[in-house]
């Protein structure tokens, strides 16, 4: 991380966007963590440019907003796929065989969980519990879920988003 | 069904001036769409089209029957009828049947005045008060929660209650916290409304992080009225002009449900300044999670909202005398909250007259795994867990035979089958070692192994502790690596004594109740599993077949019939054999991962 002096800020086009974040949330008490998930939700990660521009603006320590990021499991300080699927291993899914569907998917796509495709499609993660238990073993692909899964299934809706 | 139910319906009906002949209503929950809910939905929009019938396409939440998803409604003059496991294939019948028609198809009903199915006992045999609205109404239409009787409660307190006596009401009715701790939400209420201060706060817990429990979801997506009504109460009871909700980042829906609700509600008058022509001022605000367990404990809750890493403080000073950014604080849980409008409305009384001595009213359960109806039970307190298991939710799946039930999320514990006689209620679970937590069952049948399941909940506890107490953050962290060495098949001879002198150890010098807790599963299991753990230290086998180290695969000879399949889908080529003789696995080179036992079309491989 640089030093939090830069007057990087607005000047930068790449950071418009986040000026119109941070203007909404100027006066709300306790804007630190909308303004990152906003950020976020803008950029696609969090780059060491934006957490730095986040810093100067709103007069947080860069320590600070790095602490919070990393505290929180939904913040991304690197690039990730288009395409984030989470597989849910919470109790109910993992009973189910979670584990099956991870390794099937993981075989697909030839990654490990938490890693990335090399053509930037797809980013497999494994989460804690998606409130769908009901129709365990459970996954997310951005915001949609799928349920009742199989390995065979799962690797079939993956293939829809290629 | 419960009278609840049926009243709401009764008041359904009354509502609406333009009434078309007939309502075809969709569950759209998040399980409802998972399952497949809006392709059902297209199709319906276009086979109406199609056939030029004039009916009304509706939606509404969750009404708990997940294992029946996608549910579609069908409402015409003869009465609602329900189907279940609706695809859109199913769809021209339904329209041109049920609707062209009038002979509604009589194999797909789930439910239906007058028709006796499978799924009739899985309503009959539950008590709705927090679920009374849930798949019953659309949750994104104000109407349709006024029309059965919502906000009344709320006005009816602003104009004849004094706040004191709301916080009676809500003591007298016995109501404690559904968020797991159990604690009395009228004498927290109390609590807040004594507490110095210029402005108190009131915060909805909608964080929901144990896995396996969704009830809250439900009712955010399915009734958010009936919380935000639940709130407005409080927050005129205790003194408060401000509300937060914390939701769950993984609840999009549940957040847009909440954001529709919450600008209707102030439409309507009901949020913001002078609530319903009274001094009365309130308003919420919405605050997404960003995953973090530990965030569902409120002094962690609490900095989470204030913008800082989400790590417990100690207690006291309780929220309720300082919470959020130092002011008194009430912080009641999402079911805690939905029962407080009906409490209003139908008197204390009858609230307390549901349940046990200690523990009153309802409590919904969210029953998973390998269960064959699962999905939400709302069943008074003091209900036999067997009447859930089996009653209710008819037994495990697959006609397996039941082995455990964890209850209570990553604090609970894991209770055998002799156990199913027992009543819940919190002092009966406390006494057997799990807890009732957020109200999450998780049936196992024999292919769940109980030490990899402790296994599983340390891993996910020892993840989410936030580091801030050694006994949590090590203490769980030396605990996992034990639980590890015994799935492995590397035990050391001490292993099993250490762990549970450091379950305990870990239980009671914990800063905050994650790291409390944390020890449950663990304790729970050696208490009623112990034998597991003997077979896997003595005999180093998993007799479940789920410890991957300690089982191998073989085929059976008598059942192989030499396709070959297996040889093809094995990795590592440790599988020989003619065409057409018996095939043998090569115990030295196999990496037991399983794959020709998944493909083997004649079941001829399996774990020993
Ligand atoms: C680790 C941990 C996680 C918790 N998670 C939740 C949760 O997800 N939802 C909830 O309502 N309460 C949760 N609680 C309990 C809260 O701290 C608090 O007791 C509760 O929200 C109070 O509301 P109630 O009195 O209505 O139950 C959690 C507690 C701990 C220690
Ligand atoms: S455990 Fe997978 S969705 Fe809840």
């Amino acid at each position: 991380m640089g030093c939090i002096c830069g007057a990087r800020g607005r000047e930068n086009p790449h950071l418009s966007r986040l000026g119109e974040i941070l203007d909404k949330h100027r006066n709300d008490a306790g804007f630190l963590i909308p303004v990152l998930q906003e950020a976020q939700d803008a950029y696609g990660y969090l780059s060491e440019d934006v957490l730095e521009a986040i810093s100067t603006e709103m007069s947080v320590p860069l320590s600070q907003i790095y602490g919070v990021t990393t505290f929180y499991s939904q913040f991304r300080l690197h690039p990730h796929g288009r395409e984030i699927i989470k597989v849910c291993h919470g109790t109910a899914c993992y009973v189910s065989g979670a584990e099956g569907i991870t390794k099937g998917i993981a075989e697909e796509l030839g990654i490990k969980v938490g890693e990335t495709t090399k053509d930037r499609l797809f980013t497999l993660e494994s989460v804690a519990c998606l409130g769908c238990c009901s129709l365990a073993p459970v996954m997310m692909i951005n915001k949609e879920t799928y349920g009742r899964l199989t390995s065979d299934i799962a690797r079939g809706v993956i293939k829809k988003y290629e | 069904m419960s009278k609840n139910v049926k009243k709401q319906e009764a008041g359904n009906q009354g509502h609406g001036t333009r009434k078309p002949s007939a309502q075809i209503i969709i569950g759209l929950g998040t399980c409802g769409i998972a399952a497949g809910a809006w392709d059902v939905w297209t199709a319906f929009e276009k086979e109406l089209k199609k056939r030029k019938v004039k009916a009304e396409l509706k939606q509404t939440g969750c009404i708990g029957l997940c294992y029946r998803e996608v549910l579609v409604d069908v409402v015409t003059p003869r009465g609602k009828i329900a189907y279940g496991n609706v695809t859109p294939a199913m769809v021209s019948r339904i329209v041109s049947s049920h609707l062209i028609a009038d002979k509604p198809i009589e194999d797909w009903i789930v439910l239906g005045d007058g028709y006796e199915t499978s799924d009739t006992d899985f309503l009959a045999r539950q008590y709705r008060i927090v679920l009374r609205n849930c798949g019953q109404i659309d949750p994104e239409v104000i109407e349709e929660y006024l029309a059965t009787g919502g906000y009344k409660a709320l006005e009816k307190v602003l104009r004849e209650v004094p706040p004191e006596e709301v916080i009676s009401i809500i003591k007298q009715s016995g109501l404690r916290g559904r968020g797991g701790a159990g604690f009395p939400t009228g004498r927290k209420w109390e609590f807040t409304r004594r507490a110095q201060g210029d402005k108190k706060y009131i915060v909805c817990n909608a964080d929901e992080g144990d896995p396996g429990a969704f009830m809250d979801r439900s009712v955010l997506e399915g009734d958010p009225h009936s919380v935000l009504e639940g709130m407005l109460i409080a927050g005129y009871a205790i003194g408060a002009d401000e509300g937060y909700i914390y939701v769950r980042a993984e609840y999009p829906l549940a957040v847009k449900r909440l954001r529709i609700a919450i600008s209707q509600a102030r439409e309507k008058g009901f949020l913001g300044k002078s609530v319903m022509d009274t001094p009365f001022s309130f308003d919420i605000k919405i605050k997404e999670g960003a995953g973090a367990f530990v965030c569902g404990e409120e002094t962690a809750l609490i900095a989470s909202i204030e913008g800082r890493r989400g790590m417990p403080r100690l207690r006291p000073p309780y929220p309720a005398t300082s919470g959020l950014w130092g002011k008194p604080t009430c912080i009641n849980n999402v079911e805690t909250l939905a029962n407080v409008a009906w409490i209003v409305s139908n008197g204390a009384a009858e609230f307390a007259a549901i349940g046990t001595e200690k523990s009153k009213g309802t409590k919904i359960f969210a029953v998973t795994g390998k269960v064959k109806n699962s999905g939400l039970v709302e069943v008074p307190m003091g209900t036999a867990l067997r009447e859930v298991i089996f009653g209710i939710c008819g037994g495990i799946k697959d006609d397996g035979e039941f082995k455990a039930v964890q209850i209570g999320g990553p604090s609970g514990g894991c209770l055998p089958a002799e156990l199913l006689d027992i009543t819940i209620d919190y002092e009966s679970l406390t006494a057997t070692g799990a807890i009732m937590g957020s109200g999450g069952m998780v049936v196992a049948d024999q292919s769940t192994c109980m030490v990899d399941l402790a296994r599983f909940f340390l891993d996910f506890t020892q993840n989410e502790s936030c580091g801030k107490c050694v006994p949590c953050r090590l203490g769980t962290k030396r605990m996992l690596e034990m639980l590890t060495r015994i799935t492995r098949g590397r035990t050391r001879d001490d292993d099993l004594e250490l762990l549970e002198t450091l379950a305990r150890d870990v239980k009671v010098a914990s800063l905050c109740g994650l790291g409390q807790t944390a020890p449950n599963p663990v304790l729970t299991t050696l208490k009623y599993f112990g034998h597991e753990y003997d077979v896997h230290i003595k005999e180093r086998r998993c007799r479940a077949g789920v410890c991957t180290e300690l089982v191998t695969y073989a085929i059976k000879d008598n059942l192989c019939k030499g396709c070959g399949v297996c040889v093809k889908h094995c990795p590592v080529d440790a599988i020989s054999g003619a065409r057409k003789e018996v095939h043998h696995i090569d115990e030295s080179k196999c990496v037991k991962c399983g794959l020709c036992m998944e493909h083997c079309p004649f079941d001829a491989i399996n774990k020993v």
